[in-house]
């Protein structure tokens, strides 16, 4: 592969932003189970089919079609505390959450959103399993705000209030398995216009909402509780939606990577049509060939053909090569094709020329499989070991891959994965079909009620981060620090009922958690108020900075414990002047004819000595004013 | 309010009709900050006058708030919503014939997402369209007997609906559906179980408990279940077909008169109680959990007794029910009472003069339990053998919403007390059994 440096205001890249953040509402949107996910295994499932409904027949989600003609049913796991009859679709909603109400409300007037006057719950279809229903309950809350970032402004489309899907757990043949306690969750939708024209604005435009919806203290953390799709199109080549960037800091390099397959894939199509490949030589001539595999060393295969599956091969005139031709770092053609084979076909995957011999797959094997599919040199094969219908859907996705080379960059729905590269997930469902949700009544919205909402807004956060640098004194790195953590709200409490130093505070806060976290130690078991009571113990002076690591340490294992056990657990009282100057003479005293020996240096040695034994139960710059002065008496 | 301004009303409705919008038109609507464009959806009935409905590009509804400085304009026509139907199945004509009365359950719909309206099937192609694989199964014939929500259906109804599926059973069908809406669908199969006697092929009613215009719907399921069993059962008898679990796995065919609505909401809502139900359908496979049933065939002739008196009525027992509800009914002349009692079928003293008035005045008094599980027994406690001894008529293990339907249908059947009395103790259809044995309650 080529690595170049993309302009990208030349290939007229256009990125829309559609972020996910699920509310920390204390139930969930239309019942009242808890927002929470659950660990284990399942109380129990249950099995269901979804019917593509009427008049989506022709303009339907074809995949979601294909399913359902293939007879795919879904196992759904349930457990008490997470969900009830309402998740399982055996029980119509209850009225929108007030609370989640709220959390969007405050979230469209701080992007400078007009809310609606009356919220219309919509039934928006989702077939995939996702959802129970087979729909997913949405509403537009506000329209047409703008979020300042960075001194530009960027234009919200709308903002968005609905329930969170349900978790998939996997898939064996034609049984999706769904985790239903996700589903439901209040999520808000804040959907950009498609104006962003660079991976890294796209970035600080997510990191700036993020913020924002941060700002108001109603939305979750974590993992997976913030998602990012993106809708990014290049010129010439194809609007492809990207599903589920669970990280701010991948943005940038997924649309770098999208915008790098796109333009790889029109390099490819390009060069397929030099070489002179035609559409109509693409054909789904699906051949036989397990008997080439009868002596098979190659796991897989011999593996399925003792299943009494079969090998089935297809021809692709004139595309040997493009097949291991890298579109984007580890992903080539013949991954997308793969990819299509899996989705479509439920198989493992497929087999090409192009990379083989190998998977002990032998020169001899490829080259009488080239000889039975009337391979010439220039043409690539390629085969899946699966049951015959499986094994046909699965070519027949792999041909129409190779076709769509030939022609353009395909439409689709790809799903982010951790490294900041993207795989297919499915085609794009047509039109968002979408019908009032009957069982809800309008909701209206009081201009009362948004006066008193507009009175008592959470800061936003640039003028948070003026605030913060003016009142602690903070420069612009640590105050981002701290108010992109979770703690900013506790640290306004600390600094403002203690002596502590903001700076400590924040240090403490952010980099010693996190690396005591990367440590192995589970800080997240400390209780804000035990952190709150340490750091005021700091600041009142009695407890040692240099002591914090080590009652964190302690106090991750002991759970609702107090802040002062820990220091008498762990003996890290601090020591009164009094027992600090026995000890400093004591110490003086045992070491006298050495520290006479070094003379200057003797400072640093007697520090030495004394920080090991009295760590923690002094601070460092106490004890060094300490020894100075004992020192300056002995010269 | 008109058609073409569905649920409209007060100020908004003025606007609109100043600029001669309808339903379906695209309108623009401009107020202070914002301008708004999109297709004038209906309003539902229940809501306020105050608000405009549109369907923005993006799909989603929103609601504006009409003020004086509103403004409406109407940018363009709408158009007629038009149902492409899919191409439908072809029918194979060597399939049995299966005829669907619809009585207003929406079995089948189509939702028009331009609008949000729903739309139910009205004729054989849309149910074959809707749900194609009933062409695998059955020629079908449908009609639409009458629209009514399930709560408004009355005697009458099933006095129509069961002449109705009479003519279809002498026409020669192999089966007959019906698709009912679940809240009273145990009445009316109770009602059908009398009304119609001895007869050859099956009766199938089916409901849906979560709409059908849902893809998670029952509603498919359950049709397809209930046109396999009405096209190849072995039996012969009037049966309600609804979800077994709450997966889309397996239906149960219930009695018609031992058949009870047991949940609100939930897809296996319909439970057979004190007894199990007649028949499973599972993966295309019929398991009759019974050998006591009425078999299929063809040749028998149906006894067709379609009337039904409605002076009856049911009486739940609580305490310090108040007597005078029961000298209301019978000063309004019922000839018939259930009391739905406590426990083994016990009602206070305080209604005993009342009780003794209504069997001198020749009005059946019989009992049930409100306990819904379990047989009465009015010998066991000195209430019960008081209410003996006054004349109330014990009625085993029957549920008080057949016992209702089926001294409805005595009462219309004769004139004479004692034959009516007669009637009642006599095992008609499976109504009532003389043994109970030990089973899970839900199933
Ligand atoms: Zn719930």
């Amino acid at each position: 592969m080529q690595v170049v440096v993309i302009n990208y205001d030349k290939i007229g890249l256009k990125v829309g932003l559609e972020i996910h953040q699920q509310l920390s509402s204390e139930k969930k949107l239309f019942c009242n189970c808890k927002t929470e996910l659950f660990k284990g295994e399942p109380e129990t499932t249950f099995l269901r089919r979804l019917r593509p409904t009427q008049s989506e027949l022709g303009q339907i989600d074809p995949a979601a079609f294909f399913e359902f003609q293939k007879g795919t049913q879904v196992l759904y796991e349930i457990e008490r505390e997470t969900s009830c009859l309402v998740e399982m679709d055996e029980e119509p909603p209850h009225n929108l959450n007030p609370e989640a109400l709220k959390a969007a409300l405050t979230i469209s007037l701080m992007l400078n959103a007009e809310p609606v006057d009356e919220i219309h719950i919509m039934r928006k279809i989702v077939i995939d399993g996702s959802n129970t229903t087979g729909f997913q309950r949405t509403s537009i809350v506000s329209l047409g705000g703008v979020a300042e970032i960075l001194g530009k402004s960027v234009s919200i489309q709308h903002v968005g209030l609905e329930e969170d899907a349900a978790r998939k757990m996997g898939e064996d043949s034609r049984v999706l398995k769904y985790r239903i306690d996700r589903l439901c969750i209040p999520l808000v939708e804040i959907a950009t216009s498609p104006v962003i024209k660079t991976p890294q604005q796209a970035q600080e435009v997510a990191f700036a909402v993020g913020r924002i919806l941060r700002a108001t203290n109603m939305v979750k953390r974590g993992l997976g509780t913030i998602r990012q799709d993106l809708n990014i199109s290049i010129r010439d080549g194809a609007l492809v939606e990207i599903k589920g960037v669970q990280e701010l800091e991948l943005i940038s390099l997924v649309i770098e990577n999208e915008a790098q397959r796109q333009l790889s894939l029109l390099r490819i199509r390009d060069e397929l049509r030099r070489r002179n490949v035609k559409e109509n030589e693409i054909g789904d001539d699906f051949v036989d060939v397990t008997s080439v595999f009868d002596n098979t060393k190659c796991k897989v295969v011999k593996a399925a053909i003792k299943d009494g599956k079969k090998v089935y091969a297809v021809r692709l005139p004139k595309f040997s090569g493009f097949l291991k031709e890298e579109l984007t770092p580890g992903l080539r053609l013949g991954t997308e094709m793969a990819d299509r084979a899996r989705f479509w076909g439920h198989c493992g995957g497929i087999f090409h020329t192009d990379e083989l011999p190998a998977y002990s797959i032998t020169k001899e094997e490829v080259e009488s499989l080239r000889l039975i599919m009337d391979a010439k040199e220039d043409d690539a094969v390629v085969f899946v070991a699966e049951e015959t219908e499986n094994a046909w859907d699965a070519l027949k996705a792999v041909t129409l891959r190779a076709r769509e080379a030939l022609a353009k960059v395909p439409e689709e729905t790809r799903t982010a994965k951790p490294d900041g590269t993207t795989r297919y997930m499915r085609p794009r469902p047509g039109a968002a079909r979408m019908y009032p949700e009957t069982d809800i009544p309008p909701i209206q919205i009081s201009a009362e009620y948004l006066r008193n909402l507009r009175k008592n807004l959470p800061e936003l956060p640039e003028k948070k981060m003026q605030r913060l640098t003016r009142d602690y004194k903070l420069n612009r790195k640590l105050a981002r620090e701290i108010l992109d953590s979770e703690f900013i709200k506790l640290f306004e409490e600390i600094v403002n009922q203690s002596k502590v130093s903001p700076t400590f505070a924040i240090v403490f806060l952010t980099e010693t958690l996190k690396a005591l976290k990367r440590d192995g130690i589970e800080v997240e078991k400390v209780s804000n108020q035990q952190l709150s009571e340490l750091l005021r113990q700091v600041g009142a002076g009695r407890i040692a900075k240099e002591a914090t690591s080590d009652i964190i340490v302690w106090l991750s294992k002991h759970k609702e414990a107090d802040v002062t056990e820990s220091i008498d657990a762990l003996g890290l009282g601090m020591l009164s002047l009094t027992e600090l100057q026995v000890i400093i003479d004591n110490t003086i005293r045992e070491n006298h004819s050495l520290l006479a020996a070094r003379g200057d240096k003797a400072f640093g040695i007697l520090m030495g000595i004394l920080m090991k034994q009295l760590r923690g139960r002094v601070e460092a710059k106490r004890l060094s004013e300490i020894v100075k002065k004992k020192l300056s008496k002995l010269k | 309010m008109t058609e073409k301004l569905l649920g409209y009303k007060g100020k908004a409705l003025h606007f609109l009709k100043e600029v001669e919008a309808e339903v379906g038109d695209t309108i623009r609507v401009s107020k202070g900050k914002g301008t708004y464009e999109g297709v004038l959806i209906p309003r539902s009935e229940f809501s306020d006058g105050n608000h405009v409905v549109i369907k923005l590009k993006n799909g989603y509804n929103i609601g504006i708030l009409v003020t004086q400085e509103t403004k409406i304009e109407r940018v363009g026509a709408g158009q007629k919503p038009t149902f492409s139907t899919s191409p439908l199945p072809k029918q194979q004509e060597e399939l049995p014939e299966v005829t669907i009365l619809s009585t207003g359950g929406t079995i089948a719909s189509r939702v028009d997402y331009r609008t949000g309206g729903v739309r139910p099937a009205l004729n054989a192609n849309d149910l074959y369209s809707i749900v194609p694989e009933l062409s695998e199964i059955a020629t079908i014939k449908a009609e639409i007997l009458y629209t009514v929500f399930s709560e408004n259906i009355t005697p009458k109804h099933w006095i129509k609906l069961a002449k109705e599926i009479a003519k279809n059973i002498k026409e020669g069908v192999a089966g007959i559906v019906v698709a009912h809406g679940t809240d009273t669908i145990g009445y009316t199969a109770a009602a059908l179980s009398f009304a119609l006697q001895n007869i050859p092929v099956p009766i199938v009613l089916v409901g849906s408990q979560r709409s059908a215009d849902r893809p998670s719907s029952d509603a498919a399921t359950n049709l397809i279940g209930a046109v396999t069993v009405a096209s190849k059962a072995p039996f012969a008898e009037v049966v309600v077909a609804m979800h077994r679990t709450t997966s889309d796995k397996a239906i149960a065919l219930h009695r018609g008169t031992k058949v009870r609505k047991c949940h609100t909401s939930r897809r296996d809502a319909f439970k057979s109680i004190n007894t199990l139900p007649l028949a499973i359908l599972e993966d295309g496979e019929l398991r009759m959990l019974t050998q006591d049933y009425q078999r299929r065939n063809p040749k028998r002739e149906v006894i067709v007794k379609p009337s039904f008196n409605e002076k009856v009525a049911l009486v739940k027992f609580h305490p310090g029910l108040n007597r005078g509800v029961i000298d209301w009914y019978l000063d309004q002349g019922y000839e018939g009472i259930v009391l739905e009692g406590t426990g083994l079928g016990h009602v206070s003293s305080q209604c005993f003069a009342t009780l003794r008035r209504a069997i001198a005045e020749n009005c059946l008094v019989a009992m049930t339990s409100q306990c819904i599980w379990g047989r009465v027994n009015m010998n066991v406690y000195d209430t019960g053998r008081d209410l003996i001894k006054i004349g109330v008529i014990p009625l085993g293990d029957m549920l008080s919403e057949t016992a209702l339907v089926k001294i409805m249908w005595v009462l219309a059947q004769t004139k004479s007390v004692d034959e009516a009395k007669k009637l009642l103790a006599k095992n008609v259809t499976h109504e009532v059994s003389d043994r109970t044995v030990y089973q899970d309650y839900e199933r």
